[in-house]
């Protein structure tokens, strides 16, 4: 068990963000998180990699209880983050950009060696050839790789991507796609927020559904898209509805 | 190791190595008083940068740490008899450990918030030690006369003093530069563009941000103490003069913060200037009105100061300036 997350609960004021949300990830997975807008699937993440204190409840991260810790320190036990609106630093070069989680994430190395993972990271992503560019200067889908990139520099054991594929063309879609499978067969276990389905459906191995900050279902793709509650919660949101109910049977793992 | 042969190293060293070897080859009081000026200014706007420039934070008030280190390590020379360097050293670890203080309080702030605590701050220590009797409460302490003696008499002293000054602002050049390229200056580089993002990829930002803090205040102190056993006395209000930190920001604005080189150029040019509106009669009243207007402008439209400007203008440039 990488990641255990027991009855956690995080509100904004009146705002029931997350209510007793509880949930396990094994090592080597990729579990997927889906759930409507706003229904508190970037809070998760954020409680997880302390970025938020739960009012209630534990993170536990490899047998260690993290709930709380600063956010660098996580990052430090290897566990890793991509930001769905991306925040690139702007003014420095994308290997540099890069180099920021070498460096200060997992293993903690210094320039030369970091140096040298960007390098590698970046071509696994498919940006070596903007290395030396500012990271302000990359277009949007350019700029996810990035955050992606920088995540992976930390060698982290746990990968929180959050809608990497949203606002990315077809192609770009699976060029993504790909990446995060290779990512997966370096060992390392991912924990993806998408609201793409198609994507989803074929690189979890397990989905949990948020609504309202509640838990509502988990389970294999398949069950979880079948799972009336599922469906009642997306029909508050047509469009993402009929997205879900017009999906193709997944394939077959 | 590969610094040495970089020219971002070597441009900001040698043209101060050489201006100093002129100014004792030359071997004038005037000479030397307007060097001395002149190079103060360069220390202190470098020492800014580092927290300014390389972290992101704007210190308005960083004339304390030029002011406070400079009484104590004034006091440490003039009541305990220490030696000038020694004093000088201490008066830097006076205002490093305040800084390491004050950044615990107030480095959580972002910001302006920021900014504004550092002029409490500022106003803080003036009142404080306008009124501790040991620093000589309003009227300041004075250079004991016996000191001289250890130099071979005040004019000997004052050549001292210069080497000593030329020094360490060479000094903070090199450190500046080896802070920006080492792993730690990476991660206040980290820290400048995107704070949360930079924790969130493990920078420990709270603890960056002090030692930042610390490196930028410790150097001021340390030519504070100098400057003020150049002029044989301090008081409150050359030490703690709000306006001279205002222009150590036009100057690593002007310059190029974030860089090298930029604080290095932007002290000269601003003295240049700041030395002709003060002479010229038309203006003489109006220097620091001028200078907000200064300031404004480059904020406006050059934000990324003179080095900065032609680091961006071609890739040739980036790698010879820093
Ligand atoms: N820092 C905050 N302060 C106040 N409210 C917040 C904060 N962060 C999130 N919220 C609120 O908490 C709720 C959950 O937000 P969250 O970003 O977790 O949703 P999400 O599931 O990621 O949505 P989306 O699919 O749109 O990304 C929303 O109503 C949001 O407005
Ligand atoms: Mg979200």
């Amino acid at each position: 068990m990488i990641l255990e997350v027991r009855g956690v609960s995080k509100r904004f004021g009146g705002l029931q963000a997350l209510s007793d949300v509880s949930f396990t990830l094994t090592e080597g997975r990729i579990l997927g998180l889906i759930g409507p807008n706003g229904a508190g699937k970037t809070t998760l993440f954020n409680v997880i990699n302390g970025v938020y204190k739960p009012e209630v409840g534990q993170v536990i991260f490899r047998g260690e209880d993290i709930t709380g810790k600063p956010p660098y320190e996580v990052a430090q036990r290897g566990l890793a983050r991509t930001y769905q609106v991306v925040r690139p630093l702007q003014e420095l070069t994308v290997r540099e950009n890069v180099m920021v989680g070498a460096c200060f994430g997992r293993e903690k190395h210094h320039k030369g060696p970091a140096a040298g993972i960007a390098d590698e990271v970046l071509a696994l992503v498919g940006l070596a050839k903007k290395a030396d560019q500012l990271a302000g200067s990359l277009n949007v889908a350019e700029k996810k790789r990035l955050e992606m990139a920088r995540a992976l520099a930390a060698r982290p054991y746990l990968l929180l991507l959050d809608e990497v594929l949203a606002g990315l063309n077809p192609s770009e879609i699976s060029a993504m796609i790909d990446t995060v499978r290779q990512i997966r067969d370096q060992g390392i276990t991912i924990f993806m927020i998408e609201h793409v389905m198609q994507a989803l459906m074929t690189l979890s191995d397990e989905v949990i559904v948020l609504d309202y900050g509640e838990l509502i279902a988990a389970g294999t793709p398949t069950e979880v898209v079948e799972n009336p509650k599922v469906i009642e919660a997306y029909l508050g949101d047509p469009k993402i509805a009929q997205r879900l109910l017009a999906q193709e049977p997944p394939e077959p793992q | 190791m590969k610094a040495w042969r970089q020219p971002g190293f070597w441009l900001p060293v040698l043209f101060i190595l050489v201006w100093g070897l002129y100014v004792l080859i030359v071997r004038q009081d005037s000479t030397r008083e307007q060097a001395f000026t002149l190079l103060m200014f360069v220390g202190l706007a470098s020492s800014l940068n580092i927290l300014l420039g390389y972290t992101g934070y704007v210190s308005f008030g960083h004339i304390v740490f030029f002011g406070l280190g400079g009484y104590s390590g004034f006091y440490f020379l003039s009541a305990h008899n220490l030696p000038l360097m020694l004093s000088a050293i201490l008066g830097g670890v006076v205002s490093a450990v305040l800084a390491g203080l004050i950044g615990l309080a107030v480095l959580r702030l972002r910001g302006a918030y920021f900014a504004l605590a550092t002029i409490g701050v500022n106003e803080a220590a003036r009142a404080f030690v306008s009124n501790f009797e040991p620093f000589g409460g309003a009227t300041g302490l004075f250079v004991n006369y016996s000191v001289y003696e250890g130099f071979g008499g005040p004019g000997p002293a004052l050549w001292r003093t210069f080497i000593y000054l030329w020094i360490t602002v060479l000094i903070i050049v090199v450190v500046s530069y080896a802070i920006k390229n080492s792993r730690f200056g990476l991660g206040l580089l980290a820290i400048r563009e995107d704070e949360d993002a930079a924790m969130v990829m493990g920078v420990q930002a709270p603890r960056a941000k002090t030692v930042a803090f610390m490196f930028s205040a410790f150097f001021p102190g340390l030519i504070g103490t100098l400057y003020f056993f150049k002029n044989g006395n301090v008081e409150p209000g050359d030490a703690f003069s709000l306006h001279m930190s205002i222009e150590m920001l036009v100057m690593v604005m002007l310059g190029g913060m974030g860089t090298v080189f930029g604080p290095v150029i932007g002290a000269v040019a601003y003295q240049g200037l700041r030395g002709f509106l003060l002479t010229n009669p038309l203006f003489k009243n109006l220097h620091l009105a001028i200078a907000g207007v200064f300031l404004l402008l480059i904020v406006l439209f050059v934000p990324a100061g003179a080095i900065g400007w032609l680091r961006e203008r071609s890739l040739k440039l980036r790698k010879v300036l820093e």
